[in-house]
């Protein structure tokens, strides 16, 4: 294949890599006062890696001889991703400027440029090097922004803790890979693939590439945030900068979690017994622990970050059918919580003391439906979607899952994982019963901008009833994204 | 009706009018959803006009089909069943939205759109023709209710609240589960299609437990009824009313019209768990109502008892047993509803539910008391209302299958008189003691609208229920001919009749006769 043929597929990549060096210059000539300047450019340059999505990078097949597959999965997920990046970057601005103690600089848009390009590269990889690449990539940017508000201590924990545990996790990912490459003699997928398909064949127990899977997936799990290597999720999301948060729940989450996708149906499908063993048991475990350690918490974004970790437990459900259905509905079910996620953490944006500075309470939002009943009724859409309960779109997403999960026959899996669904529901109502049901608390200062609300808006109609409209062409969409898999 | 699409319709003038009470007045809100739901009666009385009686007409009428979202469709059509529970549900809404003209006077529009909210949610659950569609209305429902037990309910409101949505919701998931098993398995989600379907019956047994789940609660059937008298009591009024009227009905709908007709070997195989459940039910609940001091805590257990007569009816496995469910559930759709009005009338005048606080209402308040005895003899079952033609066929069904339960179950409607009446003593007749209660006017023109249009039905419903029963009939013998094969057998036996013993009893009848003239003449 031709060298121009393989650049054209991993155009989006390029745009984002070019992008970001030249804008890093911009920034470091132009300091704090280019910010807005930069920021608006990577916003541009996001879109236009999206746009680049259209062409070879979504059909082109394999590229640098199997480092890198531009398939339809990846280029619905790189669409997932950028997304959420640039809507990390729109938010911003308004959070740093308002007594944050920090003032936003051109870094930040940069970072998740950064960040993004690596993503991109991840759900591509073709490769376990190519996934490392990516994987480091998007985390190194990670970790800097966790840690961006430079004189808040919490946020310096947050990026401490966030990257010692990563860099452990990525460890835990080398020693797999490492094990996978000496009993397989590759690093490219598909040879993986072949080989744990002739150990399932042969039905001898190989158990280097068994360990090697185990910590492989150990490793993946940590970066999905599924317990039991979840712990440092509460942390980073409470100390980040909410902007980050919201970063961080979404697209970084749908990287890893389509790259753990790519990797146990790509290099590993031949060995679904084994690891699926290992996903059902995180799944049950991230829906039980998510749900119930998040009944004591009292900061909103803690709640909304073991959220995050029971929503991974139901995507996870939906792997573990092993499936193209399977995969389909981790597709749909990671839009869905993109779109949640996303619209809930602009709402906690939008939660301001009189002072200026951010509340992150659960109590302070007492009553917010008397004081600011449009943010109210938004965030309790969000919730009862994130609960699970129809006619909202997180109803439908879990549907999928459990569908699938009950196509693959995987019956107890499918009534525990949605009984214990109902112990998250308890949480999420008790958030619309501090908005509802309590009497006021003083109301949030300042009015929320324009973009912010709109985004509010948008999310909030995207898993309304009325976001049943998108069902059938997102169902469409995702069978083809999933196909490209098997 | 050729084409127009109604159903839909009437799911669409609610849900536009709620939005349009968000940004309203509180004033323009409440005449907003009170056309709106008049609108909704007048659609639902052109549905009853044009439903087909005639014998060869098609089981569902009114069809629509659009398969737009994916993994489901928008199906819509009704029976018979489905068309009488509608009609409840049309026919109670603006009596809800009256009963609230004045009781509620805090974030109306929000009320008032919550309200209409539940109106299509309900309309959508008896209408839905596919599983999942059926699934997404019957749930949705816990949202508003959610809301409107916890903003507008009393002080126990929020524990209230929680609980009724975690115990529903708990029921309905393992449903789900089913209801998913069921269309992967059946390749289709359409109602009418599974309802054709015949699975294993190993299999059957599994499904029918989780259905029983949900509708258990729902229903709601003793042991998991507790739920009930905490939401009852804590919600508003009309809160009360569409949770009597209408939301408890979904559960006896969901065994109509999935447990039987799609399980039909595993519903034989509980038929003995559901008469257990429901005998006790009938008695323990009648024993509590008889010890409440708080008149909706009262009326709430007096539901979960009649409740009962609606699952031994349905589970009697013949035509009396269905068609006596059915009006049971009509029946105490209208009078638990009007039931609760009565104890909001008095309420919104002393703010309290204590029942040791009223006696002597008759004196000064006749009209009143006159309504409020004419429910309650209606729930009582009295002949004349409507509670007599349900709870009489119910257990004539029931009598054929078990004589037991029937005799258990029969013992409950004698309770079931002895707390009403007790009620009633202690409220309406007596001596005058409280100043305050002797001070409170009769029931003004409002409430007079809102109490005597029930009042009208429950009496036609009790002389002529034929009109009640005529749409439901055809439905009730299709689902016997689809349950037939698993029927089980009755313990009553009734002697078959011998050749010659038919003569014996035809002159020992004749000679009665002639000498009841005897008597007669010798009087």
């Amino acid at each position: 294949m031709s060298w121009s043929a393989n650049l054209a597929m991993t155009l989006p990549e390029i745009i984002l890599s070019v992008g970001a060096m030249v804008l890093l210059i911009v920034g470091a000539w132009g300091r704090e006062a280019s910010t807005r300047a930069v920021s608006i450019t990577s916003v541009f340059v996001l879109a236009g890696a999206s746009l680049a999505l259209t062409g070879p990078a979504s059909t082109g097949g394999v590229a640098f001889d199997g480092l890198y597959y531009a398939d339809a999965f990846a280029a619905f997920a790189k669409l997932l991703i950028f997304v959420a990046a640039a809507v990390a970057i729109v938010i911003a601005p308004r959070f740093f400027q308002q007594g944050a103690g920090e003032n936003l600089r051109p870094e930040y848009p940069v970072l998740i440029l950064l960040s993004a390009a690596g993503m991109g590269i991840m759900v591509s990889a073709g490769d376990l090097i190519t996934l490392y690449m990516g994987l480091e990539l998007q985390s190194l940017a990670a970790y800097v922004l966790a840690s961006f508000m430079r004189r808040d201590n919490r946020s310096a924990e947050a990026g401490l803790k966030y990257f010692v545990l990563g860099a452990l996790a990525s460890g835990i990912l080398l020693y797999g890979i490492s094990l996978v490459y000496g009993f397989s003699a590759s690093t490219d997928f598909r040879t993986i693939a072949a080989v744990y398909g002739e150990a399932a064949a042969s039905g001898e127990r190989n158990l280097g590439l068994l360990f090697g899977l185990v910590f492989v997936f150990a490793g993946l799990a940590f970066k999905i945030s599924a317990v039991p290597f979840h712990m440092w999720t509460p942390d980073v999301y409470e100390g980040a900068p909410t902007p980050v948060t919201a970063f961080f729940a979404s697209a970084p989450k749908v990287a890893a979690v389509a790259l753990a996708v790519r990797v146990a149906v790509d290099a590993m499908g031949p060995a679904l017994i084994e690891w699926r063993q290992i996903v059902i048991f995180a799944a049950l475990a991230s829906i039980i622990l998510g749900a119930v350690a998040a009944i004591g918490q009292t900061s909103i974004k803690r709640l909304l970050a073991y959220s995050s970790i029971n929503n991974i437990g139901f995507v996870l459900i939906g792997l573990a059918a092993g499936t193209a259905e399977g995969v389909a509905a981790v597709l749909f079910y990671l839009v869905v919580y993109v779109v949640m996620t996303l619209g809930s953490f602009i709402v906690v944006l939008q939660m301001r003391g009189s002072d200026g500075l951010p509340v992150e309470t659960l109590a302070s939002m007492a009553g917010m439906s008397r004081t600011r009943p449009g943010l109210a009724l938004a965030m309790a859409i969000f919730m009862f979607s994130l609960a699970g309960i129809p006619p909202l779109l997180g109803f439908n997403a879990k549907l999928a899952v459990f569908t699938a999960a009950v196509n693959a026959g995987l019956y107890p899996l499918a009534v525990a994982g949605i009984a214990a669904s109902v112990i998250g529901a308890f949480y999420y109502i008790k958030i619309v019963k501090v908005m509802y049901f309590d009497d006021p608390a003083p109301a949030y200062a300042g009015k929320t901008p324009m973009v912010e609300g709109g985004l509010i808006t948008a999310s909030a109609i995207i898993v309304s009833p009325i976001g049943w409209v998108l069902l059938a062409p997102l169902g469409v969409w995702t069978a083809v994204a999933a196909q490209a898999l098997f | 009706m050729n084409g127009f699409p109604i159903l839909s319709v009437m799911l669409a003038v609610p849900a536009l009018a709620a939005v349009a009470c968000l940004y309203s007045t509180a004033e323009r809100a409440r005449w907003v959803a009170l056309i709106a739901t008049l609108i909704n009666l007048g659609l639902g009385a052109l549905l009853w006009i044009n439903f087909d009686l005639s014998g060869e007409a098609a089981q569902w009428q009114f069809t629509e089909y659009a398969p737009i979202f994916g993994q489901f469709a928008w199906a819509l059509g009704i029976d018979g069943f489905a068309l009488m529970l509608i009609m409840l549900s049309v026919f109670l809404m603006p009596i809800c939205i009256g009963a609230s003209w004045r009781g509620i006077t805090n974030r109306v529009p929000e009320y008032m759109a919550l309200f209409l909210i539940v109106e299509v949610l309900m309309i959508g659950t008896f209408a839905a023709q596919d599983l999942l569609l059926f699934y997404v209305f019957f749930e949705a429902g816990l949202i508003p209710m959610y809301l409107i037990i916890g903003i507008w309910g009393g002080a126990n409101r929020i524990y209230a609240s929680y609980k009724f949505f975690l115990y529903t919701l708990l029921g309905s998931v393992l449903m789900l589960i089913a209801m998913i098993y069921m269309a992967v398995t059946a390749g289709t989600t359409s109602i009418p299609a599974l309802m054709e379907y015949d699975f294993p019956a190993g299999v059957q047994t599994w499904l029918w437990l989780a259905f029983f789940a949900s509708f258990a609660v729902k229903m709601p059937m003793w042991p998991v009824h507790t739920w009930l008298p905490d939401a009852h009591v804590q919600a508003p009024t009309a809160g009360s009313v569409i949770l009597a009227g209408v939301l408890l009905k979904l559960g006896g709908y969901g065994f109509l019209r999935f447990s039987l007709p799609m399980f039909p070997e595993a519903s034989a195989q509980f038929t003995w768990l559901i008469f257990l459940l429901s005998a006790i039910a009938v008695v323990y609940t009648s024993l509590v109502a008889l010890v409440q001091s708080d008149m909706k805590k009262l009326i709430a257990y007096s539901s979960v008892a009649h409740m009962a007569i609606v699952t031994v009816g349905l589970f009697a496995w013949n035509q009396q047993g269905i068609e006596g469910a059915m009006i049971v559930m009509l029946s105490h759709g209208l009078v638990s509803g009007a039931l609760f009005l009565c104890v909001g009338v008095i309420y919104d005048r002393l703010h309290t539910r204590e029942i040791a606080r009223y006696g002597g209402l008759a004196q000064n308040m006749p009209k009143y008391a006159v309504l409020f005895l004419f429910f309650t003899m209606a729930s009582i079952g009295l002949p004349g209302t409507s509670g007599f033609v349900g709870e009489l066929l119910s257990l004539m069904g029931a009598y054929q299958v078990s004589t037991w339960v029937a005799l258990i179950c029969t013992t409950g409607i004698i309770l079931g008189a002895a707390y009403m009446l007790y009620l009633y003593r202690r409220v309406a007749l007596g001596e005058l003691k409280h100043n305050d209660v002797r001070a409170m006017p009769d029931i003004g023109k409002r409430e007079m609208w809102l109490l005597a249009p029930i009042a009208a039905v429950v009496l036609w419903m009790g002389v002529y229920p034929e009109s009640f029963m005529a749409p439901m009939r055809a439905d009730a013998v299709t689902l016997l001919e689809r349950i037939d094969r698993a029927k089980p057998v009755g313990d009553s036996r009734p002697t078959e009749p011998v050749a010659g013993a038919v003569a014996a009893q035809q002159q020992r009848i004749e000679a009665a006769e002639n000498t009841d003239v005897a008597h007669g003449e010798a009087h």
